[in-house]
């Protein structure tokens, strides 16, 4: 299997977890090592930036594990940019899961607002992974703006629906030329093992794992998903055919005629 | 256009009327929806959903997890004052009753604070009796400005304010609202709010709209279980809901339910809302929006809030004192209710993470807001 690599920093699984929505932080971390995932994405939010036993991130001091801070909760780009400046500072990583959500409720993600943070942000340096809808359009924007990938979702966030948005992704994926990552709505491993076998580059799942009653066991079902989707993908699918011929053939005349 | 012209296209006894025609068909056919309607809403707390309630707790859990995952946030409210110009009829801080009004200065505030940093909270609610005058917005202000410094997360529940004051506290760190109306029987609002600035039942229930525009983060909804019908005031209360969520798009909102008891010498309740009535609206909410935080507090018994932890509920208060003062023990002022779950915060988050429960203390960061 082909390593992955997002701007500059090579990985080996193309797994990606998302940390809310666990028991408890152990059991999140349990479901992080089973998963094989190194690069997991925290909610700035979440963090208590002023206290350096932080349990949520002591319980992400794993070997091998990088920290991706997002800025949920966010509502435009300025909000994000700050956001951004103060996560690089207490997380110590200038990579940035990109989400500005207006709607709280459904959490979809603004376009606008993310091209223009996204603009502002590589800018300072940071290494920008946008969560954005499936639209193939603002992903060719953002990579033009130099983001390091682009994460368009599947469906909804937390719907466990799958890929709602396929006809788009593919799109998406023919045309990138940074990764890009499925993320949001990814609710079973077949579903991410689809994402792969369609070409994404990575995946991210949260709820689907979290929210198992046996998160460990499912984040460990995630894992061999991805990496049979992704060697499928690498090893190419067989052509889909309709096994019968058509019965009276319709190029034959040419025999004759030549 | 505000709510108070959406709510006069309907009749409380119509509503009334409507709700106790309900059928178990009615129910089943909510039941196995994906997304309800506010009729749909109106079956499940009827009394025809009562033989169903084991069906919509099962489904009220799973919804909530999926939404929410396997956390309990936690909140601890700070009383400010007591003082109060209002003499509504059920509630401990009525003008009319003769004790020591008590506003805390802001060297108070900070011994409060101190106290309650120490049982590890980071999101605070601010409570006051409703004294323009006394503790208006400026009073208000000046207490956030300090408090947001040690606080991820501030709310208040205090008097109804203008479009523009909240704007100013937003500003100043406020991040949520809760405004209950109370009841929306507005025939009969009067009779609990005799007296005072909360008579004016159309200005309290054009609050959320003033929110919405002033762009405060989160809205919180409820009425006083008890006060009038509770199937028929919370039917009200999620039109409300609905009304709200189309219209100001980018705010979140929650859902509490205060209920009303029986005291000795106190505020009788015309209607009783018994534990298994709060279950079922409860899950009815939970089933009726997705998306939609709800709080129970300290009003509850223990036994009844670790049973409730897994069935929709998304936020808890401990350790709550509804007195000013009454974290750092200077002052023995007059509480606005008893609470019934008085464990400290420390034993309600043993026992939330005993059942598998995250116990979320920080989920807000100030710099969201600035």
């Amino acid at each position: 299997m082909k390593d992955l690599c997002i701007a500059g920093k090579i990985f080996t699984s193309r797994l990606f977890l998302g940390t809310g929505k666990f028991s408890s932080n152990t059991e999140m971390q349990a479901a992080v090592s089973a998963s094989g995932s190194q690069l997991v994405t925290v909610a700035l939010k979440r963090v208590n930036r002023t206290d350096p036993n932080d349990d949520l991130l002591s319980h992400l001091v794993l070997p091998g594990v990088n920290l991706l801070p997002n800025t949920s909760g966010v509502r435009n780009a300025r909000e994000a940019v700050f956001a951004a400046q103060l996560a690089r500072e207490a997380l110590e990583t200038d990579w940035l899961k990109l989400e500005i959500h207006p709607d709280p409720k459904y959490l979809l993600p603004d376009g606008e607002e993310t091209l223009k943070a996204a603009e502002e942000l590589v800018k300072l340096g940071f290494k920008v992974l946008p969560y954005v809808q499936a639209d193939p359009v603002l992903c060719k924007k953002l990579e033009a703006v130099g983001t390091a990938a682009v994460m368009p979702l599947g469906a909804p966030i937390g719907t466990n629906n799958g890929l709602r948005t396929l006809d788009f992704l593919q799109i998406i994926i023919e045309q990138s030329q940074v990764p890009v990552v499925v993320d949001a709505g990814l609710g079973a491993p077949s579903h991410a093992a689809w994402a792969m076998e369609i070409g994404a580059d990575a995946v991210l799942v949260n709820t689907a794992i979290a929210v198992s009653p046996h998160p460990v066991q499912m984040a460990a079902a995630f894992r061999m998903a991805v990496e049979a989707g992704r060697m499928a993908f690498e090893a190419r699918l067989a052509e889909r055919s309709v096994h019968a011929e058509a019965s009276s053939p319709l190029t034959l005349f040419l025999n004759e005629l030549e | 256009m505000s709510f108070y012209e959406e709510i006069k296209k309907y009749n409380w006894q119509q509503v009334s009327e409507q709700l106790y025609r309900k059928t178990g068909a009615d129910v089943t056919r909510a039941l196995a929806r994906d997304k309800l309607t506010l009729d749909d809403f109106q079956a499940l707390v009827s009394p025809a959903a009562e033989p169903f309630l084991e069906q919509m707790a099962q489904k009220s859990r799973q919804l909530t997890q999926k939404r929410f995952g396997k956390t309990i946030q936690m909140y601890i409210p700070l009383y400010l004052s007591n003082a109060c110009t209002n003499s509504c009829v059920y509630c401990g801080f009525n003008h009319s009753n003769r004790f020591a009004r008590t506003i805390l200065s802001l060297e108070e505030v900070q011994a409060e604070a101190r106290k309650i940093k120490e049982l590890g909270f980071e999101h605070i609610l601010l409570v006051t009796g409703e004294d323009d005058k006394r503790c208006g917005v400026d009073y208000l202000g000046q207490m956030m400005e300090w408090l947001h410094q040690s606080f991820s997360l501030i709310s208040i529940e205090v008097q109804p304010l203008k479009t523009l004051e909240y704007q100013q506290l937003k500003n100043q760190g406020l991040h949520t609202v809760y405004i209950y109306q109370e009841t929306y029987n507005e025939a009969n609002y009067k009779n609990y709010h005799p007296s005072g600035r909360k008579s004016n039942y159309r200005y309290r229930l054009e609050t959320p709209d003033r929110l919405g525009q002033a762009g405060v983060h989160k809205i919180g909804l409820g009425c006083l279980l008890g006060l009038e019908d509770w199937r028929v005031d919370s039917f009200f209360t999620a039109l409300h809901l609905s009304y709200l969520e189309k219209k100001y798009w980018q705010t979140k909102y929650s859902l509490s339910f205060p209920r009303l008891r029986p005291h000795a010498g106190t505020f009788t309740p015309r209607y009783h809302v018994s534990q298994r009535n709060l279950v079922q609206l409860i899950c009815a909410y939970r089933l009726f929006n997705e998306q939609l935080e709800l709080s129970l507090s300290t009003r509850e018994e223990p036994r009844f809030r670790d049973h409730m932890l897994k069935l929709g509920p998304t936020s808890f208060s401990a350790g709550s004192k509804t007195n000013p003062g009454g974290y750092s023990g200077g002052s023995n002022t007059l509480e606005q209710f008893a609470v019934h779950d008085d464990r400290p915060p420390a034993e309600i988050a043993h026992t939330i993470r005993q059942n598998g429960y995250e116990v979320v203390w920080k989920d807000w960061d100030q710099i969201m807001q600035m």
